[in-house]
């Protein structure tokens, strides 16, 4: 039973069986990463092109080393040293790329719906690898993997994703994701991140941190993104740290045992301290083996339908 | 039951699994070194059958595992339906070690080919010793088994289906035709 889509666009309207079916499958990909060769000949001859127009480490590294465990030939494109800088237009770069053959298509892009939009011109398998304020599934997916990985279960567990949820592709994609497969949601953060009509998608709205600690199993702690100028919605980082941030001392004050994660790059000292990001409560380094197989699983299960 | 034929009932197929048992001790001069690897799905539980004979016959606990090839397959292009894969699970070290590798049927022998690439992927084993339950011919690959619990000779039309009692509510090897089923 392959997936009910060939593009990955992101998990608004993904049915509970395709998530499933990607976790299921994932944890195969997690037992590859754990042999002594981590490769596997699967995507033998497939070409894939990693189209990122945004800079991404974790994202791209990824990717890039799920598509070659599973034997795929890679290619990376990045917008410095390429001739978008030349004045390219979006869709020549992509009908050039497209008629070197090429299967699949993982793009990252500041504007939303870009992976939409290629679907409708090119004929290669799409996978949104982030599109500006919209989605960023295979993160969503890692992290419900991990959740699944940690509890045993989805559904039925309290969810809460802390931060600048009107700007953040990571919290719409695990909003979608997570009530699909049954989760409690709930959102907090600065009144001026939480978008207006949020409850309309099933989630709660916090505006107290305590509380969000209090009344949940995991926080998902996102970052800080100052280079959207995230500045402008509070007075200042030390305030946002102040009322938002997570150390220990707040932890210990409202909680027995709760569990953090991160989708990264940390701001060390605003979203989170430092001996939290390092601590017992948080898995975000999991949630980086994880990203692999699941991204693994993701392309297997695109890659090998016609 | 017109087109389909019981070859093998459950006294049968415990007894094939006991010569078997024996003869993989007599060819290996006991169980020294041996790992068994068993491939999903039937295989897997054919593998621990022979685990428990063994242990009769010469009270020792072998390493026991299970492969799943899915990922190694070749007919992906071929083939309309998407496989489900699971976890191979196989926690000890086969380098240097003799491999009995455990599967229902032979038929092809594109199955035993992928299961050849996955398990040197793990390691380099000293040998690879195919163990088979039913031989049904027709191979496209130069493959042959060391053990083969019972060879029957089917025709394209004709398919072999092995019940275990772990899987299904039975122990035995049916002969099916498919045309007539």
């Amino acid at each position: 039973m392959p997936l009910s889509s060939r593009h990955l666009l992101g998990l608004q309207g993904v049915p509970k069986e395709d998530i499933q079916l990607i976790l299921d499958t994932a944890l195969t990909f997690r037992e590859v990463l754990e042999r002594p060769i981590k490769k596997v000949p699967t995507l033998q001859g497939k070409t894939i092109v990693n189209l990122f127009y945004e800079s991404s480490t974790r994202t791209r590294i990824s990717f890039e080393l799920a598509e070659k465990r599973l034997s795929a030939d890679a290619i990376n494109f990045s917008v410095s040293g390429s001739s978008v800088s030349k004045g390219e237009t979006f869709k020549d770069t992509i009908k050039n790329i497209e008629a070197m053959k090429v299967d699949m298509v993982v793009v990252r892009h500041a504007a939303a719906g870009t992976p939409l939009f290629l679907t409708k011109i090119s004929n290669a398998n799409i996978i949104n690898a982030g599109d500006g304020i919209h989605e960023h599934p295979t993160q969503a997916l890692l992290d419900m993997y991990s959740i699944r990985e940690k509890f045993g279960k989805i559904a039925g567990l309290k969810v809460c994703i802390v931060g600048d949820i009107a700007h953040s592709r990571v919290a719409l994609s695990n909003i979608f994701g997570l009530i699909t497969m049954g989760a409690k949601v709930s959102v907090c953060g600065p009144s001026t991140m939480i978008p207006k009509y949020i409850e309309d998608l099933g989630v709660q709205v916090i505006y107290n941190i305590d509380e969000a600690i209090q009344e949940n199993d995991i926080l998902n702690v996102l970052r800080i993104q100052l280079e959207r100028k995230a500045r402008e919605y509070f007075p200042s980082i030390r305030e946002y740290a102040k009322y938002f941030g997570i150390d220990r001392a707040r932890l210990e004050k409202n909680k027995k045992s709760i569990v953090i994660m991160h989708p990264g790059p940390i701001n060390r000292g605003v979203e989170l301290s430092s001996d939290i990001a390092d601590g017992e409560h948080q898995i975000i380094l999991q949630q980086v083996t994880n990203g692999v197989a699941v991204r693994m699983a993701v392309l297997y299960l695109l890659g090998t339908v016609n | 039951m017109k087109g389909k034929s019981k070859i093998v009932d459950s006294e049968g197929l415990d007894r094939i699994i006991t010569r078997m048992s024996h003869e993989i001790l007599e060819h290996n001069k006991g169980s020294k070194n041996l790992v068994l690897i068993g491939m999903r799905t039937r295989g897997e539980f054919l593998a621990k059958r022979i685990w428990n004979k063994i242990k009769e016959i010469e009270n020792v606990e072998l390493p026991i595992g299970v492969l799943d090839v899915t990922l190694y397959r070749d007919d992906f292009r071929k083939r309309l339906k998407q496989p489900e894969v699971s976890v191979s699970n196989i926690t000890f070290d086969i380098n240097d070690k003799n491999v009995i590798l455990v599967d229902d049927v032979l038929y092809t022998g594109r199955t035993v080919r992928s299961a050849l690439n996955a398990l040197m992927d793990f390691g380099r084993p000293a040998s690879i010793q195919l163990c088979i339950l039913v031989d049904r011919g027709h191979r496209e690959l130069p493959i042959r088994a060391e053990y083969v619990g019972k060879n029957i000779p089917t025709s394209q039309n004709e398919e072999i289906k092995v019940k275990m009692t772990e899987v299904d509510n039975e122990d035995a090897i049916f002969l099916i035709d498919i045309n007539n089923e």
